[in-house]
């Protein structure tokens, strides 16, 4: 058999999950599967024990609650993305979901498995971070908020605690006069992107930029907010050759090195690129909405 | 995933030499099924090796390929990225169930022999469950060059270069009346 031993357990409730994972010095849970069950397979993870999480009911579904989307645990990528409620509160969800692996990966894979996996490279975490959400981590203390720009710390490496689980990831809805972006370079669709851009601005009334969020994936070693470009961004009237520059000064966030797939300076004009596009498309769809 | 990555297993790891083995009961191609499985084997191990279903391939093992693509509950998933037991209660479909009884082809498989849309056949079980999961899913598939190519981009063929693939896809919608009122 391809994985190595370990053992299985399906809770069916939060607190019996969390009970099982202080029984053990390393746990994996499964959700869906995508990520972990490669690395079992690779015998590259070898955790004495999997939590498997799919018997526990108040992880599953989506739902808009006021201003804010709430993604159980359990939820899976293509349901989420095939929400028409997700859809009309946030746009940005289902333009991003589109780009992550391949419908039958996102059949089983789930949003907040992707949160909590922090592959530098998803698409996931950095719509989590442009759009500002936030995780609810449980662990036997009790329960606690992680804000986006706290979670990432290394690639799939997290701030969450060996004994925590997330529960729950929030997202917000798309804010007022606000245009929606994602775009990224893969060379064969569906494969981790050698650079992916998120992008969000909000426009005043009479139409200047009052303030824009970028994130983008594959560049460094965490997904990264790109505030240089932001900075470049809030305030002005969002002129061709404004926009331009926002590309420009993207580039200084790219700290990713020459890999097997690309190089440092290829991955730079990659998210110069999609700066300059994710900015023009997201500006003409707030335009539209003013 | 929060396991000891790229770690050597624990003493008290490697000592465990038996697998526990836990009772799984599930519906594979409508009979019903209770098997005792160790829980690290694989959904498309536990098909092929313990109910003889021979028909889902499996090629990479790591979730590249789409050949051991089956359907789980109705939604076309990858079994070498699914353990067995992660099946417990749940209805898969194989490329067993596909034809009918009698060995009438399904539409789809008829378009793929129509269109040619195999040569070795060993990636065509894996396509067939996604096209099918994919028409069940989508009340209106997109049918475009685009629509389908993303349809079938989580599945490889090394032998046809993929257009009498795409062919026969878009023969199959044909055939199932999935492409909209005839035009004219």
């Amino acid at each position: 058999m391809k994985p190595p031993l370990f053992d299985y357990l399906a809770p069916v409730s939060v607190e019996e999950a969390i009970a099982a994972r202080a029984r053990y010095q390393s746990s994996a849970l499964l959700a869906g599967g995508q990520s972990l069950i490669p690395a079992l397979n690779f015998r590259i993870s070898h955790p004495e024990a999997v939590i498997d999480l799919k018997g526990i009911e108040s992880l599953r579904g989506v739902e808009l609650q006021g201003s804010e989307i709430v993604i159980g645990a359990m939820a899976r990528h293509r349901e989420v993305e095939l929400d028409e409620a997700i859809f009309k509160a946030n746009p940005l969800i289902r333009e991003t979901l589109g780009h992550v692996a391949h419908i039958v990966i996102r059949n089983r894979g789930t949003v907040v498995g992707s949160l909590a996996h922090g592959d530098a490279a998803a698409e996931m975490p950095a719509l989590f971070l442009a759009t500002g959400g936030s995780v609810t981590a449980r662990g036997p203390g009790g329960s606690r908020e992680i804000a986006a720009g706290e979670l990432y710390r290394f690639h799939l490496t997290t701030s969450l605690e060996p004994d925590e689980l997330v529960t729950e990831a929030r997202i917000p809805a798309l804010p007022a006069r606000t245009g929606w972006s994602f775009q990224e370079f893969a060379r064969r669709r569906g494969d981790y992107a050698l650079a992916g851009v998120c992008a969000l601005i909000t426009l005043e009334a009479s139409g200047a930029c009052q303030g824009a969020r970028l994130s983008a994936c594959g560049i460094a070693s965490t997904p990264v907010r790109l505030v240089k470009a932001e900075e470049v961004l809030t305030g002005t009237s969002l002129e061709t050759e404004t926009v331009n520059e926002a590309g420009r000064a993207a580039c200084a966030h790219v700290t990713a090195p020459d890999d097997n797939q690309t190089t440092s300076a290829f991955r730079k004009q990659l998210v110069q690129t999609l700066v300059t596009r994710t900015i023009t498309r997201a500006l003409a769809r707030a335009r539209a909405r003013l | 995933m929060t396991g000891r990555s790229a770690e050597a297993p624990s003493a008290e790891a490697s000592e465990r030499s038996s697998d526990p083995r836990l009772l799984l009961r599930l519906t594979v191609n409508g009979a019903e099924i209770e098997r005792e499985v160790s829980p690290r084997l694989l959904l498309s191990d536990f098909l092929r090796h313990e109910l003889g279903l021979t028909g889902t391939h499996v090629g990479c093992e790591q979730g590249v390929c789409g050949c051991c693509t089956v359907m789980i509950d109705g939604r076309a998933a990858r079994s070498c990225l699914a353990l067995a037991v992660q099946a417990d209660g749940a209805t898969i479909r194989t490329i067993e169930d596909v034809a009918s009884a009698d060995g009438t082809l399904h539409p789809i498989q008829q378009a793929f022999q129509e269109c040619h849309g195999l040569q070795c056949g060993f990636c065509t079980p894996g396509f067939i469950m996604g096209v099918l999961s994919h028409f069940e899913e989508a009340r209106m598939p997109d049918l475009s060059e685009d629509g389908i190519r993303e349809m079938l981009s989580g599945n490889l063929c090394r032998c046809t270069g993929y257009q009498h693939i795409v062919a026969a896809v878009r023969r199959a919608a044909r055939l199932m009346n999935l492409d909209g009122p005839e035009k004219g």
